[in-house]
């Protein structure tokens, strides 16, 4: 992101930290000696910041949200629905949570995962006991991770593969009528999409 | 479009690992993404090899927790930087004290 270093230069800012003092220095004298472009470090930064990470993700489930016709599409066909916003190289599966059913994304063998979408699998979805787990106890690994689902709920296992990669669609929380598409996109997390997390509702000091 | 971001900078693992929340990359500060940017640009650049800064990182880390020192992250990165620029003979240390102090007492203000 260009933006985030503009406020540095400003005189009448607080003071700066030494650290940021020096590295200002290094990048000045790296610039100087032309082995570095300032424009290709902004490009880095912006690229590692957007690109890992649940973004791409975020994005779809936002616009299944507001947008009836596209949720269709993606449910019907997660490969091609995802193409239309530009991410893609993944046979991707999209699951919904409803009311009473909620899905829970695990890959029992291995740690297959929806990079282009969600960044890098976390630790514990590549520990041997989320991967067993998940499937013998889901009702408990979901507590555990601060989901309590009533016995009601009937509770869906996705099991990854190379071929076939699972997204979770999340409900979408109530109380986010008057959220736009890129603010509804913001509250996604990378847990919700894998199941073990439900999306929350902007709290008071967030917005 | 954008350089699409390399697996062997992301996926660093152990006390190397990249600082994330949520999966994503954090950067408290914007002088450590700086400072991230300003590494990979120049391993781009093939100043140097991935793996070298990495080791160098590894080293300065283990370092510093012999040491107790409470460096953050991006400190120990910032001093494994300037060694290994220092050792491939692409900085003087002397010239990144006096342009540090340059931009101190504001005598320079260049906008990165």
């Amino acid at each position: 992101m260009s933006g985030t270093h503009d406020d540095h230069a400003h005189h009448h800012r607080e003071p700066e930290s030494i650290l940021s003092l020096r590295v200002r220095a290094l990048e000045s004298l790296l610039v100087e000696k032309k082995l570095v472009a300032s424009e290709a470090v902004d490009r880095i930064v912006g690229a590692y910041e957007q690109d890992i990470g649940p973004h791409n993700g975020a994005k779809v489930v936002a616009r299944a949200w507001v947008d009836p016709g596209y949720r269709e599409r993606l449910l019907a066909d997660g490969t091609a629905a995802i193409e239309e916003l530009g991410f893609g190289g993944v046979d991707l599966q999209v699951v919904e949570n409803i009311p009473g059913v909620h899905n829970l994304v695990v890959c029992t063998l291995c740690s297959c995962y929806p990079h282009a979408l969600i960044g890098l699998p976390p630790v514990w979805y590549k520990s041997f006991e989320y991967r067993s787990r998940a499937v013998r106890e889901p009702r408990v690994v979901l507590r555990e991770f601060g989901v309590d689902l009533p016995e009601s709920t009937e509770i869906r296992i996705w099991d990854s593969s190379a071929e076939l990669r699972y997204l979770v669609l999340p409900e979408r929380p109530a109380g986010t009528e008057r959220l736009s598409e890129a603010e509804l996109a913001t509250l996604v997390t990378r847990d919700s999409m894998i199941g073990v997390a439900v999306v929350q509702p902007p709290t008071a000091a967030a917005r | 479009m954008e350089p699409a971001p390399n697996r062997e900078i992301a996926d660093m693992a152990g006390a190397a690992a990249l600082p994330r929340k949520n999966g994503e990359l954090v950067f408290d500060e914007a002088w450590q993404g700086r400072i991230f940017g300003m590494t990979v640009a120049m391993s781009h650049e093939a100043c140097f090899e991935w793996r070298e800064f990495q080791a160098q990182l590894i080293a300065e880390i283990a370092h510093a927790e012999r040491e107790g020192e409470s460096t953050s992250y991006y400190e120990r990165w910032l001093h494994a930087f300037e060694q290994l620029l220092a050792d491939k003979g692409l900085l003087d240390s002397g010239a990144l004290v006096e342009r540090t102090r340059d931009f101190e007492n504001g005598r320079r203000d260049d906008v990165f």
